[in-house]
């Protein structure tokens, strides 16, 4: 193959890579998930809602990946500490979140 | 790692999460999903914790040290009753979070891989980290009022004042206004600004809902603190967080619909408040107490539960303050030794969340397959000898289908009036939540037992026995 072909070849990757911003792939993405949860979560029984509800908990502190990239620097300023701040925010729910819902989950006996 | 194993191992994370909440469609399934969500979690938090940006280990693992111990403790301990609390107080902790990687967004962009080429932020980081931080604000003081209102530091009793829809609507718009200013030309003064009124909001949106209404009002806060996430997720660029926040973010919302449903309120009626202030104080003094009752003792309601085919009981939240659910679950262990079929009947708003009085039930080892939902026990009711009803009251109140100028008017409820008997334990002929009399109280077929519902657990169970 020649040099013409594999840099034409990569100038149509990048037409085709920026024609759409990356907010719009983020932004489909979102939407997908949306649907996907929306299914998904009229499938839980409603006996169940409470720990639906302390799982999302835990769930939502994903935003501890951000909380991390914040205090990732190892200068301190105001940034990262208060990035260190939401890490430690975000574990209680996570451990919180987590084993308060396995703590609900192991009450649910069947008959025996 | 390379970008592309990085990005991969978040789609991992993010379908373990997925499957987490899918586990939750049938109890067996759900402990294995709840497995799957602490998985994916740990794979986030490794993958991260290894990007180049990430140096400080030593401070992060001590501060994730300190949020696992704090939270591991209150995981272990927190009394069943106290959930609403517990989930409420957690949003917070989520809304607070968002907030402060905002803030630290905005204060060095470089940190997150997101600064324009003269150091700051791009318009799009700028719109997202203005709709993340307020979402984020609001989620953290509100949920701080929810906590506050259902742990009894703050009363239940809706906080109105005059005006107060128009001060909400001028802070929303002087909020916006802000915002719009920080991301066309960013300074600290706007973005300040737009938190502050953002946190102050919060508080203001959620003293006028009364305690009725908090479940609604929980699960709502629920779904904020998903949209939160998924707004830090945008600013990031982070297709793992994006997709978190947005299960959690429809998970709440269809949690709010189904409360509402169950209550037959919309959303903007419940998020407008006052309900349950003047109505509980109205409703005393009228009707209840002027009709007769028939009042029994513990040893006939034990005769009427003994010689029964077929029981319903109808707990309610009252159940759970008497803390009688032990006690209950001796009276149906007898009950079922002696050849009587049990069966339990939750409306949706039994509790004070979604499933609460499922989960005290299931606390009390009460078997999850005896516990029926509204919809599919209903039909069942007029088959059956008694209905036990055990501290519900607007829940089995008969004017929500018949009296059309009641205010509960078209909720729906659980049929009691179809069984055979009705038997209600109760300490006094007062009010529920929505302060109406209940015309179940005065029916033939209906016996009162005026008692405290731990203290009727246990001499009905004496006299069974």
């Amino acid at each position: 193959m020649s040099q013409a072909m594999i840099d034409s070849a990569q100038a149509a990757t990048q037409t085709a890579q920026s024609s759409a911003d990356p907010f719009i792939l983020s932004f489909t993405v979102f939407v997908l998930a949306i649907f996907v949860g929306y299914h998904v979560v009229w499938n839980v029984t409603p006996a169940l809602h409470t720990p639906l509800m302390s799982v999302t908990n835990a769930i939502s502190s994903i935003v501890i990946v951000g909380a991390i990239l914040a205090a990732g620097p190892v200068e301190m300023n105001l940034a990262t500490v208060l990035g260190l701040i939401a890490v430690g925010l975000a574990g209680v729910n996570i451990f919180g979140g987590f084993m308060v819902t396995q703590r609900m989950l192991a009450m649910f006996k069947k008959r025996q | 790692m390379s970008a592309n194993m990085v990005a991969l191992a978040y789609l991992i994370a993010a379908v373990l999460i997925i499957l987490a909440l899918k586990g939750l469609s049938s109890p067996e399934s759900s402990r294995r999903g709840n497995l799957f969500g602490m998985i994916g979690m740990l794979i986030a938090v490794l993958v991260t914790l290894q990007l180049p940006g990430v140096q400080n280990y030593a401070w992060i693992l001590g501060a994730l040290a300190v949020g696992a111990v704090a939270g591991g403790s209150v995981a272990r301990k927190i009394p069943m009753t106290h959930m609403p609390q517990l989930v409420a107080f957690m949003h917070s902790l989520v809304g607070l979070a968002a907030v402060l990687i905002a803030v630290s967004a905005v204060y060095d962009p470089a940190a997150y891989g997101i600064a324009a080429d003269d150091g700051g932020l791009h318009l799009a980081s700028r719109i997202e980290l203005f709709l993340g931080t307020f979402i984020g604000a609001i989620t953290f003081t509100a949920s701080l009022v929810a906590f506050a209102k259902l742990q009894g530091l703050l009363s239940g009793t809706p906080v109105t004042f005059k005006g107060q829809h128009f001060v909400n609507l001028m802070l929303g718009i002087v909020m916006m206004i802000a915002g719009i200013v920080f991301c066309i030309d960013p300074s600290w003064s706007s973005f300040l600004l737009m938190l502050a009124i953002a946190l102050v909001l919060g508080v203001l949106l959620i003293i006028p809902i009364g305690g009725a209404d908090m479940p609604v009002i929980v699960s709502m806060l629920n779904s904020y603190s998903g949209w939160a996430a998924a707004g830090i997720g945008f600013t990031l660029g982070n297709n793992m967080l994006i997709i978190a926040g947005a299960l959690v973010g429809s998970s709440g919302a269809i949690l709010s619909y189904i409360m509402c449903k169950a209550m037959n309120r919309s959303l903007f009626n419940v998020l407008l408040g006052g309900f349950g202030g003047q109505a509980s104080t109205v409703g005393g003094a009228a009707t209840v107490g002027d009709r007769p009752v028939q009042a029994g003792a513990a040893e006939d309601a034990a005769f009427l539960l003994k010689n029964a085919r077929s029981v319903i009981i109808v707990p309610g939240y009252g159940l759970a303050v008497a803390r009688a659910q032990h006690a209950l679950k001796e009276v149906v262990d007898s009950l079922i030794a002696s050849g009587v079929n049990v069966k339990f009947a939750i409306h949706p708003v039994a509790g004070r969340m979604p499933g609460h009085m499922n989960v005290l039930l299931a606390e009390a080892d009460v078997p999850y397959d005896i516990v029926y939902e509204m919809d599919e026990i209903n039909p069942e009711f007029s088959d059956t000898d008694v209905a036990l009803v055990l501290g519900a009251n607007d829940v089995v109140n008969p004017a929500a289908k018949t009296d059309s100028s009641s205010p509960i008017y078209g909720m729906p409820i659980l049929e009691v009036t179809k069984a055979n008997h009705v038997l209600v334990v109760k300490r006094s002929l007062s009010v529920g939540y929505a302060g109406l009399d209940n015309d179940l109280f005065y029916m033939d077929k209906t016996m009162m037992l005026f008692d405290d519902a731990k203290k009727a657990c246990e001499t009905i169970l004496h006299a069974i026995d």
